[in-house]
């Protein structure tokens, strides 16, 4: 479909001229009809939020990206401690709202005086990261073991669905801490900083996949039931090509809804165990754990917890806007 | 209807013992793995191998597991007796054990910090409930309108906001900026006004988080439910419009609403621990976080215990609900 397409009306159903002008492009085309990516992309184009929030949610990704070059036009690093610009008595910044200047865009730190524009920078890859990678591990453990118990039924559809009743009706957050904070220091080779992020991907993507097994799972119940799947089955196919080529791309859509719907989520859990102190360690920044060392200076320095907030704030609205405009693009019953 | 709860308590309390073997599992066999001896982390940094001994045994930390988790159950509902040669301390039912740390009784530390996380939790709900449900039904309503556009962006900038935020913000305006609250935990039993100011920011930062969530499922629920053709059919026999909505569309609407009341509900009882450390309530989300920080399997354990009694028996009384508000269930 690489021929330019008509212009999308406010009607979902194509009206008349649309058919004819898209006769006109080509037979084949009209008879081809649209994909469902192609409608999906038609109807997030016209969403100008969801737009928004992928575009920041872009932004943000080529930030955690290239966090280093980013500090270093700045000319500052996250590491560097400034006490020069600490008021010695209070031990806040000088100045005003934090020591914000030309040299330090979002002033620093209570303190050690280290530069909190790099800070954030740099905080976004931690944040980023968990959020993605742990959605990832959510997804493929919900996807496989949805489709298993899904497709199989019997015993495998009892034991898988109890015990994503079983993690469902777990206190998560204590038990993402208790998991989290238990680990060793040192795993497969890793140390340090990356230690506590594979940590928190694996144990968060845990708790998450149950979220996805349960959709994929009554998606696949009802798919399997419909006549292609008995139409291919009839056919001869075998079980490994029905489950591949028949139901796996009608997954494709709900899994990418709640994928998208998850991350957000992922990127408070991370950032709630850094504010807790289970999640990195420093001296790697994280917004988690820069507004938990803001709690002592809330009174006296309040541009120190705005920032790392409002951080957090725009990452995961930019993705809960994106996500809700993906979802309503994806809906099939959707009328926009 | 018994039968169905029956069903219920039972799936409940198979859920109960299998939630403290796993927090068994993690605090036992995890530290084995990564090389931590619970008896030595009893005693201290400088203990002497005698002592470390004379605690493993008393406590019977060198137990097969499976016997540990039996002695935690009997001690629940029969007191337990710790002995060690000539030393011996008996710990009445029910006995939850000793802090690692303090090596205090657990039961006294739950159920002091327990009524300031049931305040705030149930407070919070009221709150939530009213406000975060009405917003929900008047979009649901109005759709479309600027009303419901306004409530919706408040909404979604509501459930993007990380309670530890919203909170540290609150204190930072109306506590120290304006003045008006002194945010102090004072306890009921000590004075009713100093109770209420000391709750009212995590009350109104903890709902909003969560008025935020109700309002947007409400809103979808109530418009899928508008509609269907019972409502039709209730608009068409003459119904004035407050009936169809009050009556009609508002049980459906209920339904999801309840069972997200009960698992959150259930989940802030058992320990918010965010809202606790922010605003430094001393409940039982901060005296768990305590714990694990300094790895106090005791603590954890009976926090966890009622974590989950909570979350089961709120969940039990949302399926309760569920069967007055849907014959359907009672049937079933």
């Amino acid at each position: 479909m690489t021929a330019p397409l008509h212009e999308p009306t406010a009607d979902a159903a194509p009206s008349a001229a649309e058919e004819a002008s898209l006769a006109e492009a080509g037979g084949a085309q009209a008879v081809q009809g649209r994909s469902l990516g192609r409608i999906a992309w038609e109807r997030l184009k016209r969403d100008k939020l969801a737009l928004t929030g992928g575009i920041v949610v872009l932004v943000l990704i080529v930030i955690a990206i290239l966090a280093p070059a980013i500090a270093h036009l700045v000319g500052q690093d996250p590491e560097t401690h400034h006490e020069n610009l600490i008021d010695p008595l209070f031990s806040t910044p000088k100045g005003s709202l934090g020591g914000i200047s030309g040299d330090h865009l979002f002033g620093v730190e209570p303190v050690s005086g280290r530069d909190v524009f790099a800070r954030i920078v740099y905080g976004s890859r931690v944040s980023l990261l968990v959020g993605f990678l742990s959605a990832v591990v959510a997804v493929i453990i919900g996807t496989v073991l949805g489709i298993l118990a899904g497709f199989f039924g019997g015993w495998v559809d009892a034991a898988i669905s109890r015990v994503m009743d079983g993690l469902l009706a777990f206190p998560q957050l204590l038990f993402i801490i208790a998991l989290v904070s238990v680990m060793p220091n040192e795993m497969l080779g890793l140390t340090g900083t990356d230690v506590r992020l594979f940590v928190m991907i694996l144990v968060i993507g845990f708790f998450g996949w149950p979220y996805i097994g349960r959709v994929v799972r009554g998606q696949t119940l009802s798919l399997r039931e419909r006549e292609y799947v008995e139409a291919a089955r009839s056919l001869g196919a075998g079980r490994l090509y029905i489950l591949f080529k028949e139901l796996l791309p009608n997954l494709v859509a709900p899994i990418i809804v709640y994928t998208t719907m998850m991350i957000p989520t992922n990127i408070l859990t991370e950032a709630a165990l850094s504010f807790l102190g289970v999640g990195v360690k420093p001296p790697t920044a994280s917004w988690g754990q820069m507004l938990s060392s803001a709690i002592d200076y809330y009174d006296s320095d309040p541009m120190y917890m705005v920032i790392p907030g409002v951080a957090i704030f725009i990452t995961v609205l930019a993705f809960n806007l994106f996500g809700d405009g993906v979802r309503d693009a994806l809906d099939p019953k959707g009328s926009r | 209807m018994l039968a169905y709860l029956i069903r219920r308590l039972f799936a409940a309390v198979v859920m109960l013992v299998v939630i403290i073997v796993v927090v068994f599992g993690i605090f036992f066999l995890v530290p084995k793995w990564a090389g931590v001896d619970p008896a030595a982390a009893f005693v201290g940094k400088q203990a002497d191998p005698a002592a470390v001994e004379a605690v493993r045994e008393k406590l019977g930390l060198g137990d097969p597991i499976f016997v540990q988790v039996w002695e935690f159950f009997k001690g629940i509902f029969a007191g337990r007796t710790y002995a060690a040669g000539g030393d011996v301390t008996h710990c009445a039912a029910p006995c939850f054990g000793y802090s690692f740390r303090s090596e205090q009784a657990i039961w006294p530390v739950l159920t002091d910090r327990f009524p300031v996380t049931l305040g705030l939790a149930l407070g919070a709900a009221i709150l939530w409930l009213l406000f975060g449900v009405a917003a929900g039904v008047l979009s649901a309503l109005k759709r479309g309108s600027l009303w419901d556009r306004g409530a919706m962006v408040v909404a979604l900038a509501g459930v993007s906001l990380p309670i530890y935020f919203t909170g540290l913000l609150s204190l930072a305006i109306f506590s120290y900026g304006l003045g008006w609250i002194d945010a102090q935990y004072v306890p009921l039993s000590d004075s009713f006004t100093g109770w209420l100011g000391g709750m009212i920011l995590p009350w109104i930062t903890l709902a909003f988080l969560y008025a935020a969530m109700y309002a947007r499922i409400t809103r979808a629920t109530m418009l899928e439910i508008l509609g269907e053709d019972y409502i039709r059919t209730a608009r068409a026999k003459g119904l004035r419009e407050p009936v169809v909505i009050g009556k009609h569309a508002m049980r459906s609407t209920m339904t999801p609403i309840l069972t997200m009341l009960g698992m959150d509900l259930g989940a802030l009882i058992g320990g918010a621990i965010l809202t606790e450390t922010t605003f430094s309530l001393p409940g039982l989300g901060q005296a768990v976080l305590t714990a694990i920080r300094n790895q106090d399997l005791p603590i954890i354990l009976g926090v966890t215990l009622i974590t989950s009694l909570a979350v089961i028996v709120a969940n039990l009384l949302v399926d309760i609900l569920y069967a007055v508000i849907d014959p359907r269930v009672r049937l079933a």
